[in-house]
């Protein structure tokens, strides 16, 4: 019997299981995809909201600020990039600079910091690449940008370092009650646990209402981008967001914490909760729609575009705590933007509540430090010839578009919550993110996942499941 | 380390380079080569077909690569296997790391650019869809099948009809599997002739010019592919969709010259190649760095990758023994009329050897047309050419004597004419 | 009497071309714009061949395919039949260039031969 099971390893329910493991618990996480962050966490705008945006009141406006808050300390502890690159919220002149003082007053009720508009001449030094009718623009210098797989890995190994169980591959299907605690169906074994914290993402509503009367509706929202080549990740150094206009809500333009070009999203609700396609509409929107903020956005150098889809929930805020009618039931549901913001605010929020239901005590011997994968990249060339000779892997390119070495990819696979898969080692390391897009160090990577799991040639997948790389020796097939 | 020459990249470019410099008077040469053996993509390339040009037979692409691996061994000259250069800089210092030097630096005196070239992506084709296990790029899958010996697919779809793609439209039919189709974007293939009729028509695979992929289904294993005809704009036309059934989508359409190290070494590169802008020595803005292959723009035989690259070999040769030369005057040829570009793009009268083969490619199928030269405004040339491809390179060879006879021109022009 | 019609690879102008046979002997070939385009044609009509290639594994090699191919033309209709017969070579390291892989394959009298040069591990 569990103290607590969170069900699915996004960023959410993995900060909540970080958070968790500060307490003494015995808790486990339960994901149905081979890896950690390979739902919504995955495929999103990898920005750190400042927090202007949410009305003034909502959770959403409470925890994004709060989140953005904890970042700088949680970048160190955990060892992610993070950079506040600041944000620029711009207004055209066909548009109402009213709107942006609104912005800046609903900030301001939020507690965001040192919020300012500036008009073009302060733009145009800034950011040289506003588009011409860019006149004036809100500025929130605490905007930042993450890497999202790297800040949910974070949390996810640092909990279980901390002992928190990580059921991968097992997917819910369904969850009862029964007297005191809580019977968890997986297409594997039957979990217990007394608290159950719902943190599905797209499927939450589906879970909560096998429990609770009070149900949750949710809305697979999609948003499709394009990710542009290193060499485009200078267009802009802030991230640059649209006012709500006729033409919709707008695409946001920003480089990545690795200095890639990051251009979308759209916003279109659909039916599938799978449903992470791209679309010729879509994708074909982007370009007109981001010059409105940004000229000369460089889309040829497109290496890669990609579709994630936002929880929303019908009433419009985050769902968060007990099910009134459900007991032990915790929701983390309808987290849609700004939940990569508001993740971390999100995982203390729900671990207090879950510590007080319990009674939970502290856990004295938590270890709050994680060390992430290391980039040779950062290491001068003696420090990195030093780490060759101790470990010659580091010396041997693999990927050679992002300039990753097997000692990254070794590190990847052997890690807490290792990588069994081509996308798990991408998302770890970034081998296979470049611009030939795996074209080149798949075959590779192959080989050392073969070798290092060890597993067979034949069960090597892009990311779990039946995404199988090759399907047999040849001529027996 | 120092020496006088390193080659980065020990493809067929490199390695003929190597070979010609060696035999030009340079001792001091170190090839660099990222992969496990000498001999580049070519090692993948297992069909026949390569070296009628340069060795009046047929070989499949290893044995034309051991051919140069032999050469280059008998010379004695130095190569780094498993190592990569990290860093070009202007001053033609390389910096390179494998797991047993660890990271190091070579002082060169003159640098041949020899990296190849890679396969144009799905993510930079924006082909819309789902994105699951089972989209390749044809090279990819020809890398698994023929070097590590593991089928990719079993119903396949091809998009690009590029020759890699028509290749390996045979190689998985004969290794088991069922090649359904090869859509084309453009009305014309840009692959080989011989290729359509010996890796397709043998086979009874359907190839669909004007066509691209439409979706991509299927969110853990490619399920599904729908292709449709596109109009003139290469938008694709509602109503002419054809799904098939498959697991696999091979990608091959087009290749781009890989430039990364070029590029921060501060080498100028051209919009239309994107490789390297050169003179008749095939030296770029920089002087002693030296471009060849398919780095400095794609080729459709080796044959003239080796032929390019023996002379970048003997440029690179000649600089370290004369030095830079600084006063020679610059004239630029002009591609109009159908011709995309050539290579080079800067001839020197001066200095040029006593013939110049001028490579280009041409935008669009031309039928019974003619290849014009112009020196200034004067006609100095015109070759009938009853077909011409944009899949196939053409030349023209110019003449330093015949040059010679016009001291005064500005530019030379190429271009496609009425025959 | 029968026709069929080709496109010549001898060159990118890739003439189609209408062949005429009378009992499986070539009368008349057209469309073609040069000599080539009738030799192949005749050829191809009448005795199709190709080089097959292909890849076996190699046992304590240095990597673990070697390229091969047949050492002259086969017959077009044997290509499926010859991939057939490579499906379980495998050969010992090393192995050079010109190596006999699978002697006599099919009985064509023509023998698969390595295209590649494999150490030993």
């Amino acid at each position: 019997m569990y103290d607590v099971a969170i069900v699915g390893a996004g960023v959410v329910g993995s900060a909540i299981a970080r958070e968790l493991s500060k307490y003494k618990v015995n808790a486990c996480v339960i994901e149905r995809d081979e890896d950690v962050c390979n739902g919504t966490s995955k495929a999103n705008s990898a920005i750190v909201h400042a927090g202007f945006d949410a009305t003034p009141g909502t959770l959403k406006a409470k925890l994004n600020v709060r989140g953005n808050e904890m970042m700088d300390q949680l970048s160190k502890d955990l060892d992610f990039p993070f950079k506040r690159n600041g944000s620029l919220v711009v207004c055209t002149k066909d548009q109402d600079p009213a709107l942006l003082d609104e912005l800046l007053e609903k900030g301001k009720k939020n507690g965001v910091p040192n919020l300012r508009i500036l008009d073009r001449d302060e733009l145009i030094q800034m950011e040289p690449n506003l588009a011409d009718d860019v006149v004036k623009a809100l500025f929130a210098p605490t905007g930042a940008i993450v890497c999202p797989f790297h800040l949910t890995m974070a949390f996810a190994e640092n909990a279980a370092d901390n002992g928190v169980e990580f059921f991968l591959n097992t997917e819910v299907t369904d969850i009862t009650k029964s007297d005191d605690h809580y019977l968890i169906k997986t297409d594997k074994d039957t979990i217990e646990a007394k608290v159950v914290v719902n943190a599905a993402g797209v499927y939450a509503d589906k879970f909560n209402n096998m429990v609770s009367e009070h149900k949750l509706q949710i809305i697979a929202r999609r948003g499709q981008y394009m990710l542009l080549d290193k060499s485009a990740g200078n267009h802009v150094s802030h991230t640059i967001f649209q006012l709500p206009s006729k033409m919709g809500k707008g695409v946001l333009v920003t480089p990545t914490v690795h200095g890639n070009l990051l251009v979308g999203p759209t916003a279109e609700d659909v039916d599938n909760k799978e449903g992470i396609n791209t679309t010729a509409e879509g994708l074909g929107s982007l370009g007109a729609t981001s010059a409105q903020s940004v000229k000369n956005v460089p889309l040829r150098q497109v290496i890669t575009s990609f579709a994630g889809l936002r929880a929303h929930e019908i009433g419009g805020d985050f769902v968060i705590g007990e099910a009134e009618d459900a007991e032990g039931f915790f929701n983390a549901a309808g987290i849609e933007s700004p939940g990569l913001s508001s993740a971390p605010a999100i995982g203390e929020m729900v671990a207090t509540q879950v510590a007080e239901k319990l009674g939970l005590e502290k856990n004295p011997s938590f270890n709050g430090h994680r060390k992430g994968i290391l980039n040779p990249a950062t290491l001068s060339i003696e420090e990195r010839n030093e780490l060759i000779k101790k470990q010659p892997a580091y010396g041997n390119i693999i990927c050679r578009c992002e300039m990753i070495t097997e000692g990254e990819i070794l590190d990847a696979i052997h890690r807490t919550l290792g990588a069994r898969s081509l996308d798990a080692v991408k998302r770890r390391t970034r081998a296979g993110m470049g611009r030939c897009q795996a074209g080149f160090c798949s075959p590779k990577t192959m080989e050392i996942l073969e070798r290092e799991v060890p597993m067979s040639m034949f069960d090597v997948t892009k990311n779990g499941k039946d995404a199988k790389i090759v399907f047999g020796y040849n001529k027996k097939i | 380390m120092k020496y006088d020459l390193v080659i980065v990249g020990g493809g067929p470019a490199g390695l003929a380079a190597a070979i010609a410099a060696k035999d030009n008077g340079i001792d001091s040469i170190l090839i660099i080569e990222r992969d496990r053996e000498l001999g580049g993509i070519l090692n993948q390339c297992i069909h026949n077909g390569f070296g009628l040009h340069t060795f009046k037979e047929e070989l499949t692409g290893p044995e034309y690569a051991s051919r140069f691996i032999a050469q280059v061994e008998e010379r004695g000259i130095e190569y780094k296997l498993n190592t990569m250069v990290m860093d070009i800089s202007n001053d033609k210092v390389v910096t390179a790391m494998n797991s047993t030097d660890g990271m190091f630096t070579v002082e060169a005196k003159a640098v041949v650019l020899a990296m190849g070239c890679r396969e144009r992506s799905r993510g930079a084709l924006n082909i819309p869809g789902y994105r699951p296990a089972g989209i390749f790029s044809a090279g990819t899958a020809q890398r698994l099948v023929n070097i590590e010996g593991y089928m990719p697919g079993r119903r396949v779809v091809i998009l690009g009809s590029g020759d890699i793609g028509l290749i390996m439209a045979r190689r998985m039919t004969l290794e088991g599997a069922k090649v359904l189709a090869v859509a084309e974007l453009m009305p014309y293939s840009g692959g080989l002739k011989r290729n359509i009729v010996q890796c397709l028509n043998d086979f009874d695979i359907p190839l669909y010019l004007s066509h691209t992929v439409v979706d991509i289904q299927g969110k853990e294993r490619v399920e599904g592919i729908t292709i449709a005809e596109v109009g003139p704009d290469r938008k694709p036309i509602p109503g002419t969709e054809i799904h098939y059934d498959c697991d696999t989508l091979l990608l091959s359409c087009g290749l781009l010259p890989e430039n990364e190290l070029s590029k921060t070494a501060g080498v100028d590169l051209s919009p239309i190649t994107s490789g390297p802008v050169v003179n008749d020595s095939l030296e770029t803005n920089i002087p002693g760095v030296f471009a060849c292959g398919n780095v400095l723009h794609v080729h459709d035989l080796v044959d003239f990758v080796s032929q390019e690259a023996t002379n970048a070999g003997k440029n690179a040769a000649k600089y370290i023994k004369e030095g830079e030369v600084t006063s020679a005057k610059q004239i630029e040829i002009l591609p109009v009329d159908g011709v995309r570009y050539t290579v080079p793009k800067y001839v020197r009268p001066e200095v040029m050897d006593d013939t110049l083969t001028v490579r280009f490619r041409v935008g669009q199928v031309f039928k019974g047309c003619a290849i014009a030269t112009y020196f200034g405004d004067t006609l100095i040339s015109k070759r009938k050419r009853p077909v011409m491809a944009p899949g196939e390179m053409e030349q023209v060879v110019l003449k330093k004597s015949q040059l010679a006879e016009y001291p005064d021109i500005e530019n030379i022009t190429i271009k496609i004419e009425e025959a | 009497m029968e026709t069929r019609e080709l496109i010549c690879i001898g060159c990118p102008m890739g003439c189609s071309l209408k062949v005429t046979l009378e009992n499986g002997q070539v009368t008349e070939v057209t469309g073609n714009t040069c000599p080539n385009g009738d030799k192949y044609a005749r050829k191809e009509c009448t005795n199709p061949t190709r080089i097959v290639t292909s890849s076996v594994r190699v046992k304590g090699g240095k990597i673990n395919m070697v390229s091969c191919k047949t050492k002259e033309d086969i017959p077009k209709g044997m290509i499926f039949d010859i991939c057939k017969a490579l499906e379980n070579v495998v050969v010992p390291a090393p192995v050079a260039i010109g190596d006999v892989v699978l002697a006599n394959v099919c009985d064509t009298g023509v023998d698969v031969v390595a295209t590649k040069n494999v150490d030993v591990k």
